[in-house]
């Protein structure tokens, strides 16, 4: 048996020189200290694993029927030396592994930010991070740099050595953002944000995409993402702020529509509170923004009265919704409060310090408690859409 | 995708139209032609040769534990040729798909293809094949005459057929869903799959989930109530000690999928906002809900195999199981564990550090109980005897192999690793390595270890070699490929590529399907031969392999009450004891005895509840109500029957007694024995 | 290869028989299977809860519980069925004492006091919906009217239930197997006034204290 099974081996190993296994080969700092993780796990478990199965090769070959010489003891049936060895190796390895995850875990968090740059170079003061917010569409992927007011579908660039905070959502379904030569993966959800730091440490092209299946073109929903040095990265600004697109409220909202394969489009100019609006889910001018809506509930909504607060879905501000067939015809909840009310909701929200106990479990609502923003009480529900405000002014702290 | 008017409802057809029939898809139009020419082929020889009568009386309406169980595994490997052509379909696209290619199948078809191999691997192949174990050897293995609840077995193995049914029916009338094996919202959700595919999934699961719950709740009643005397915990035989846990797994984890099913249906018929991205819904509620049972499920799929391991190393190497104490224990750890580790699937939700390194350290501590279990395999093995039979070597195989998978599963469940790796095809491999190589090994050394018992003659042994290489190599050779490209950063679901790097092990990976596809051929071709040769193998000692649980003290195949006498346990192993005691099988003195009568009712039953199932599927209202009135009605009219019970006279079990007698002293004549 | 089975050897004082047929009459284990499989419809109503803990606080801007709840009529409701309970205790021990009759009429007692809890319950239904507070509405109240509604479900198949036990107890009197159902039943009552305990408690009373 172990020969046969050696061929197959064999076969591999030569074939292995000439693939790339980007997890095991890394250009970012995060994903590198990943793989060091698999290493160290990995070896850890071979300690047993190893014996394990040289051990049952040995057994089997030795204890055969045919083998007479070998001693046969058919009444032993215990030890206690080698009971408790069995049980206290595997559990000393997972002792160590375990304190290797505790460990590892927290510092490779994708929420927490970066403490160096790469092996050699702690984080220091010149280390602005860039700010990218990424928004999984129905297929492809929008990104926005706050800090430069560009925006582009399916490409990112960022310069080599500087750290990236990444804040991701999704408009209708689940999607994970990944990057495999940077940093590892993160879900994007609809109407919730999540957080991911990394940092490309080596120029180059890269390959970014969807790990998370999201649907029919789900295949396609890939980008390309570019390493570059400083310049290499002031050319690509410069390139995006000479594209003619826009990114305002109406383009996205009809990019938000389902494509697939979408080539690679530049926006010269991104409305600024355009992400805070999607991850509220109210991009759509009148719809209730998720953080007013969690600021109402906590103080036990609006009574009576707000039952009604809800307008029907039309198809011009939705194609994507299906009336179920007990159901009424799809309805969205209508906006109360100003805009620059949500936003300033969204923003006391974000606060880092509560993210980390139960986010999975409780969502962006819950956790929109940190300070409720000053709602005006509700005596009438405003039923009109509120106008749309093509250019909003961009908020300091964003 | 776009709908934004509710879909036309008719009101006899409701959504079923013409058009639901996939004749634009040519694949599909060939696959039924192919499925309705072998079932016309099969309805005709059932008719010409007149076994319907046959079948309904002695298999289809029997209450025998024994049939039941034999019928749950062959309802398994029937779903297994279906899940396999999946699979064969998926590799072959991903093989093709490079450089611009499209492939074969366009999107709406391969998501249906993914979702459906997943669906029907896990519920209708791994399921059935486990619960038909279960059902087969339990009572014998506990000396007992049946379940407890013979009438609740048969309504739950056609339960479970009727899910089966479902899915299969998604082939050829509609479409299945295109959301993967667990069916996320808001993917899932009516918005983003408005057409019947996800109502098929939520059909087919409910119906046979109700079949499984009911199952387990059997068989557990059965392990606690119906123990022969003297078999206290502490010396049930290992196999049972493993069902039990198994049971308690399906009855304390399957309703949390049938009420997570029902929650995503109300979102999908009624409206309701459980998952939903508005209106307050949490689609991550859904992923904690349904992962609360789907991590006790894959111990559910993978225990009752360690008991069947357990079992085959024991007898084969000739020696009592090394740290009997040890191993119901570790059982027992496992199934309080696999409550507590539900959150390893989905690490990158961003849960937080703490949560997150909470749930990968109780996983790991998990491997700890698994690890003791492969080195008592192991110290079993030592200083025995070991024959290396069929059964033999699927458990040696098996260990050699699941100890690799389960080394990628603890590190999976270090969270910054998982972050990578991910719903890559490295988490891919890893599960098709512990489940091909625990699950479907298991089953098939449990095949070949129990096969005489069941049918009263071997199997062929020279086609079971072929097929055990077949599957061992084709294994390693269609998932090490994956692993590899799990490591070069490719996610699972793929359709299409770009790049052609990749491609060179997407084809090694189709050579291994292709291997594997020998395997299940040769296996067939096994089972084959020796029904034909049916004679030349037979086994008249009903102790083929020396064996030392009670299951081999009974004639093969056993008798319907299984035991004349209800065997009196002192021991662990029972039947090594006795024979170490010299038992002598009595002879004389038989009395009737009691038995469970056969019913139609298990059938209709189900039957109604499919088509109550098919019937919301396709808004058809009328016919869901007239098959729950009828459903209701029938089962009301079922409790006016209250005598469900009859007596097999003590000349019939005389008689029967007296042929195994005849026969036993036939093969121990001078001159009968070769 | 089988020693048992050659007639030669002699047995020993070890008996490998009970003396006696262990006994396993019709429904022995009855009693356990019902358990079991109401701690699994537990689980079911736990996962329900859980879920109205997630999102109970979601109103979507709507009404909340203090909104919607009228505690009087819940007390009501909740009266119904707690004393549909004790009537059932009842029924049962005439049931012990063999009197068919009686233990009819205190079954029929139950019924009524089941149907009145429905009809208080589909009246709350029925009103929610009216005035727009339906289950599409939050996801508090999709949450709400699935685990009320749940409850309500199995009453509902409670009282057919116990209609079909009376018929067959009148028909049948109070042999065995009727006893045993009754038990059953009796179980499955009590446990939807447990659980309907759980709903009061934290679904109406918490509802209308945050």
């Amino acid at each position: 048996m172990p020969k046969l099974r050696l061929l197959p081996l064999l076969l591999v190993t030569g074939l292995l020189g000439g693939c790339n296994m980007v997890v095991m080969n890394p250009s970012g700092d995060v994903a590198a200290q990943q793989r060091d993780l698999i290493l160290i796990a990995t070896g850890l478990m071979l300690v047993v694993i190893i014996p394990v199965m040289v051990m049952t090769v040995l057994f089997a070959f030795r204890y055969r029927a045919s083998n007479t010489e070998a001693p046969y003891d058919p009444e032993w049936d215990h030890s206690t030396q080698i009971e408790l060895a069995v049980w206290a190796v595997p559990l000393l390895i997972i002792i160590a592994l375990g304190a290797f995850t505790w460990a590892g875990t927290h510092l490779l968090d994708p929420y927490r930010p970066l403490g160096r740059i790469d092996h050699q170079t702690p984080i220091a003061e010149e280390h602005e991070p860039l700010e990218v917010q990424v928004v999984a569409l129905d297929w492809k992927w929008l990104f926005i740099l706050p800090e430069y007011g560009v925006a582009s579908v399916n490409e990112l660039a960022a310069p080599v050595d500087r750290p990236i905070t990444f804040k991701l959502t999704s408009t209708s379904v689940m999607n994970a953002f990944y990057i495999p030569a940077m940093a590892g993966m993160i879900y994007t959800m609809p109407g919730m944000e999540t957080t991911l730091h990394g940092v490309i440490n080596k120029p180059g092209e890269y390959e970014g995409f969807s790990a998370n299946y999201s649907g029919a073109g789900f295949s396609k929903m890939r980008f390309a993402f570019h390493g570059t040095d400083e310049a290499g990265f002031d050319a690509w600004i410069e390139k995006a702020r000479s594209s003619e697109a826009v990114l305002d409220r109406e383009t996205y909202l009809a990019l938000e529509r389902p494509s697939e394969g979408n080539p690679v489009q530049l926006y010269s100019q991104a409305d600024a509170d355009l992400f805070p609006l999607i991850v509220n889910m109210c991009v759509q001018p009148g719809m209730m923004c998720m953080s007013e809506m969690a600021a109402i509930d906590r103080q036990g909504g609006l009574g009576l009265a707000g039952i009604h607060n809800t307008l029907p879905l039309t198809a011009a501000l939705s194609d994507r919704k299906a009336q179920p067939v007990f159901g009424a015809a799809p309805s969205y909840v209508a906006a109360i409060c100003t805009e620059d009310e949500a936003i300033a909701g969204y923003d006391a929200a974000n606060d880092a310090e509560l993210r980390d106990r139960f986010a999975s479990l409780s969502g962006f609502g819950l956790l929109a408690a940190a300070q409720p923003p000053e709602i005006t009480p509700a005596t009438a529900p405003n039923m009109t859409p509120l106008p749309s405000r093509a250019a909003a002014a961009p908020h300091d702290n964003l | 995708m776009a709908v934004t008017t509710p879909v036309p409802v008719s009101p006899i057809f409701g959504r079923l139209t013409l058009e639901a029939l996939p004749i634009h898809e040519p694949i599909l139009v060939v696959t039924f032609a192919v499925v309705a020419l072998g079932a016309a082929a099969l309805l005709g020889a059932l008719t010409y040769f007149r076994l319907w009568g046959y079948l309904w009386r002695e298999w289809f309406t029997s209450v025998d534990h024994k049939k039941i169980g034999i019928m749950y595994m062959v309802l398994g490997i029937v779903m297994l040729l279906r899940g396999f052509a999946d699979a064969v379909m998926m590799r072959l696209q991903q093989a093709i798909a490079f450089g611009g290619s499209e492939g074969y199948l366009p999107a709406h078809h391969y998501d249906q293809i993914f979702t459906a191999h997943g669906v029907i691997m896990i519920f209708f192949v791994a399921m059935p094949v486990v619960t038909g174990l279960m059902n087969y050897l339990v009572p014998l293995q506990i000396g007992a005459r049946d379940v407890s609840f013979p009438f609740l077995n048969n309504f739950s193995f056609w339960m479970t057929t009727g899910g089966a049914v479902i899915v299969m029916a998604s082939l050829f009338v509609g479409e299945f869903a295109q959301t993967g094996w667990l069916a996320f919202p808001p993917l899932s959700g009516l918005d983003a799959s408005p057409y019947v595919g996800v109502d098929y999934y939520i059909w087919g699961l409910q119906v046979a989930g109700v079949g499984t719950t009911l199952s387990g709740i059997n068989l557990l009643v059965t392990i606690i109530k119906m123990r022969a005397p003297g078999m206290s915990l502490m010396k049930m035989p290992v196999f049972t000690w493993t069902a039990l846990c198994t049971n308690v797994l399906i009855v304390a984890s399957f309703p949390v999928l049938t009420a997570v099913l029902v929650l995503l249906s109300l979102d999908r018929y009624v409206g309701m906002n459980f998952f939903t991205n508005d209106f307050g819904g949490n689609a991550m509620m859904y992923v904690n809900l349904i992962w609360i049972w789907g991590h006790p499920e894959v111990y559910i799929l993978i225990l009752p195999m360690f008991g069947v391991f357990s079992e085959v190393v024991s007898t084969f190497s000739g020696k009592r199981l090394f740290g009997y104490t040890s191993m119901v224990y570790a059982t027992v750890c496992i199934t309080i564990l696999s409550y507590l580790v539900w959150l390893h699937h989905f690490f990158t939700m961003g849960s937080g550090a703490s949560v997150n390194s909470f749930f990968g350290i109780t996983t790991m501590i998990i491997s700890i109980p698994t690890g003791a279990k492969i080195f008592n395999w192991l110290f079993t093995m030592y200083r025995g005897r070991i024959h290396f039979e069929l059964p033999m070597m699927w458990t040696v195989a098996f260990m050699l192999t699941f100890v690799i998978g389960g080394m990628t599963g603890v590190l999976l469940a270090v969270p910054p690793a998982d972050f990578v790796l991910h719903n890559s095809l490295f988490l891919v491999a890893h599960f098709h390595n512990v489940i091909i190589g625990g699950v479907l090994f298991g089953m098939f050394a449990a095949i070949n270890y129990w096969w005489p018992k069941a049918f009263g003659f071997k199997l062929n042994h020279s086609w079971g070699l072929v097929s055990f290489w077949c599957w061992v190599v084709g294994f390693w050779v269609a998932f090490a490929p994956v692993y590899i490209l799990g490591l070069m950063g490719v996610t699972r679901r793929m359709r299409v590529f770009d790049d052609p790097d990749l491609q060179i092990w997407f084809i090694i990976a189709g050579f291994g399907a292709a291997l594997i596809a020998t395997g299940i051929a040769t296996f067939l071709i096994q089972i084959g031969v020796s029904i034909w040769k049916r004679k030349e193998y037979a086994e008249t000692t009903g102790d083929p392999w020396n064996g030392r649980t009670l299951e081999w003290a009974t004639s093969s195949p056993p008798p319907a009450y299984n035991f004349a006498f209800t065997p009196l346990v002192h021991a662990t192993d029972a039947w090594a004891d006795m024979k170490a005691r010299n038992y002598q099988r009595p002879l004389k003195g038989f009395a009737a005895i009691h038995m469970p009568s056969s019913t139609g009712a298990g059938v209709i039953l189900a039957g109604l509840s499919t088509v109550i199932a098919l019937a919301l599927i396709w808004y058809i209202w009328w016919l869901a109500i007239v098959g729950f009135v009828g459903l209701i009605g029938y089962a009301i009219f079922h409790t006016f029957d209250y005598h469900r019970d009859y007596h097999i006279p003590a000349d019939v079990v005389t008689r029967t007694e007296d042929a195994r007698t005849a026969q036993i002293s036939a093969r121990l004549a001078p001159g009968a024995a070769e | 290869m089988s020693a048992a089975s050659t007639p030669a050897a002699a047995a020993g004082e070890v008996r490998f028989h009970p003396e006696t047929e262990p006994h396993h009459p019709e429904g022995s284990s009855t009693m356990l299977g019902f358990w079991i499989y109401l701690m699994s419809d537990c689980l079911i109503f736990a996962i329900l809860f859980a879920s109205f803990g997630v999102l109970g606080g979601n109103y979507a801007a709507g009404p909340g519980p203090k909104d919607l709840f009228e505690l009087e009529l819940v007390a009501v409701n909740t009266a119904m069925l707690l004393l549909s309970s004790i009537t059932y205790g009842f029924a049962m021990l005439e049931m012990v004492k063999g009197r068919k009759t009686t233990t009819l009429v205190w079954l029929g007692v139950t019924g009524l006091f089941g149907l009145a809890f429905l009809c208080i319950e589909i009246y709350e239904f029925q009103h929610l919906i009216h005035i727009g507070a339906g289950p599409q509405r939050s996801a508090f109240l999709s949450a709400f009217f699935t685990l009320v509604g749940t409850h309500g479900l199995h009453v509902t198949f409670g009282l057919v239930w116990l209609v079909t036990l009376m018929v067959q107890v009148h028909r049948f009197g109070l042999i065995e197997a009727n006893q045993r159902r009754l038990m059953c039943l009796s179980l499955f009552w009590h446990f939807l006034d447990v659980i309907w305990i759980g709903v009061f408690t934290f679904v109406y009373l918490l509802g209308m204290l945050q």
